[in-house]
């Protein structure tokens, strides 16, 4: 990697670059070691603290649970992006009486806690703990999918809307045809990120009492003992979250390395709550080269 | 509205506990976002690679399951602290990552001939980075920072469902107790929320704005 902040390091630089990663490397290695240890010590390698995990009931129970996270996620998803769309049409809707309650409610949904929401969907509407997660997920990261199609929208070159009416389209179907498919593919990477975002908060549904993946691991490592099993499904909980969720942020990261245009998301990109993913490595010359033209538009 | 005159007061607790672990987890995940952010460009790889592990690994993890390890793991393990502070430390943990990666775009918005400037003229990684590229770049980061420090507004009411009594457990008391007011208690609890996230929200569009004349 080229970075312009330092040279190429030389021999002194690169000795000294060595001994600060040695040292680091040494913490490192050292501080894992002394959690391994002390974890050891507390007996939770020892094989009867991971022995039920040869069990297929208890892969068969977790599979089960992990198959309602995944479905949760899966539903409140495809909510989302469809509230998502039609919040950005009616916010930016050119009657006043559509555009302000839009306006009000996104705002609403925006600025409150998940949680907050599916526990009161929970007791207002006297729903099953499932749809109280599905529906909160969908409302919320509807209104923040809406958000970033808006500013896709809304940072679209004018001459776009133009050209439609020119065309003799009305306004509806210029925003419909020719607007809102631009943003929503530029849009596509910020909405990717926030269906990971998505995906990591279905696990808000273990405090509603949803039997998803965190709490069915709770419920087997209660019913086992849990200062005996504890840890050890907790870490494989981890493992399994860590895993669809990496792949799932690479899958972000390639639809965002391969959007073509993108000008728009970018400056929509700043206003998401640093979720983004982008991944540019800090003004190497290429990147600077690449970006160029955007920033002296921007 | 009858639960607010007799039970303001829970109310009342629940939204300084809420203001005080934001405070809280603000005033330490800020320092350790700044230290992931500039070890992430530093020139030691160890460094930069012990960042970017620390980063993905702590993005990727509901933080359901970070509250999950220091409430219920941990002490298991021995590490008996308050759930305050476990807390605290949980959003700290979660928080400080989303703030490092602010703080790394808000460096990547410097254009690169600032950095060529300097490093032109003879000054040194540290010379450029603290006098050149940071200064510039505290402008553009500022309006990304607050809409981490809103998403961590919203992220405290999960301390809420891990035996810390705050705004999202003091309206679950309240629900309790008073099942026929739900509605209300609802919208009173989001706008406690909401006079939060909502000026916040202004502050960094308007912030914004003023960046983008700069520019």
């Amino acid at each position: 990697m080229t970075s312009v902040l330092y040279d190429v390091p030389g021999p002194r630089a690169r000795r000294r670059s060595l001994i600060a990663s040695i040292v680091t490397g040494v913490a490192l290695v050292g501080g894992f070691a002394w959690v391994i240890l002390t974890l050891a010590g507390e007996g939770l390698f020892d094989a009867d603290r991971w022995d039920i995990f040869r069990d297929p009931l208890v892969w068969t129970a977790l599979g089960g649970a992990l198959l309602v996270t995944l479905q949760v996620a899966a539903i409140a998803s495809v909510l989302a992006v469809v509230f998502g769309s039609l919040f950005a049409l009616l916010r930016l809707s050119s009657l006043a009486a559509v555009r302000i309650p839009a306006t009000v409610i996104l705002e609403f949904l925006r600025g409150m806690p998940v949680l907050l929401m599916m526990f009161f969907i929970l007791i207002m509407f006297a729903t099953s703990q499932y749809w109280a997660v599905v529906m909160g997920l969908a409302l919320y990261n509807g209104a923040i999918i809406g958000e970033a199609l808006r500013a896709g929208i809304v940072a679209l070159p004018k001459g776009q809307r133009e050209a439609g009416l020119a065309l003799g389209m009305t306004p509806l179907l210029t925003r419909l045809l020719v607007e809102f498919p631009q943003a929503f593919r530029a849009m596509t990477p910020i909405i990717v990120a926030q269906l990971v975002v998505l995906l990591k908060d279905s696990s808000l549904g273990y405090i509603v009492g949803l039997e998803e993946l965190v709490r069915r691991q709770r419920t087997l490592a209660e019913f086992y003992g849990f200062s005996q099993y504890g840890f050890s499904f907790f870490v494989i909980t981890l493992l399994a979250f860590l895993i669809v969720n990496l792949v799932l942020s690479r899958i972000a990261r390639g639809l965002a390395a391969r959007n073509p245009a993108g000008r728009p998301s970018r400056r929509a990109a700043r206003k998401t709550t640093g979720e983004n993913a982008d991944t540019t490595a800090i003004a190497s010359i290429r990147a600077r080269q690449s970006e160029a033209p955007w920033r002296s538009g921007g | 509205m009858q639960f607010l005159v007799e039970s303001g007061d829970v109310l009342l607790e629940g939204f300084l506990s809420t203001l005080r672990m934001l405070a809280l987890t603000v005033l330490l995940a800020v320092p350790l976002g700044i230290v992931l952010a500039a070890m992430r460009i530093s020139p030691v790889p160890t460094l930069r690679w012990v960042s970017a592990g620390f980063t993905e690994l702590l993005r990727n993890t509901p933080l359901t399951l970070v509250f999950f390890l220091l409430v219920f793991v941990l002490p298991r393990l021995g590490v008996v602290v308050d759930f305050q502070i476990s807390a605290i430390a949980a959003l700290t943990l979660y928080t400080a990552p989303f703030y490092a990666e602010a703080i790394r775009s808000g460096i990547n918005s410097v254009p690169s001939g600032q950095a060529e400037a300097a490093r032109s003229l003879g000054l040194t990684f540290g010379q450029t980075a603290s006098l050149v590229i940071i200064p510039q770049a505290i402008r553009t980061v500022v309006p990304p920072l607050i809409n981490v420090t809103i998403a961590l507004t919203k992220n405290t009411s999960v301390a809420g469902g891990f035996l810390v009594f705050e705004l999202f457990a003091s309206s679950r008391r309240l629900a309790n107790n008073y099942a026929d007011e739900t509605i209300a208690i609802f919208l009173v609890v989001a706008a406690c929320y909401l006079a939060i996230t909502i000026p916040l929200g202004r502050l960094a569009d308007q912030l914004e704005k003023k960046v983008a004349v700069l520019r």
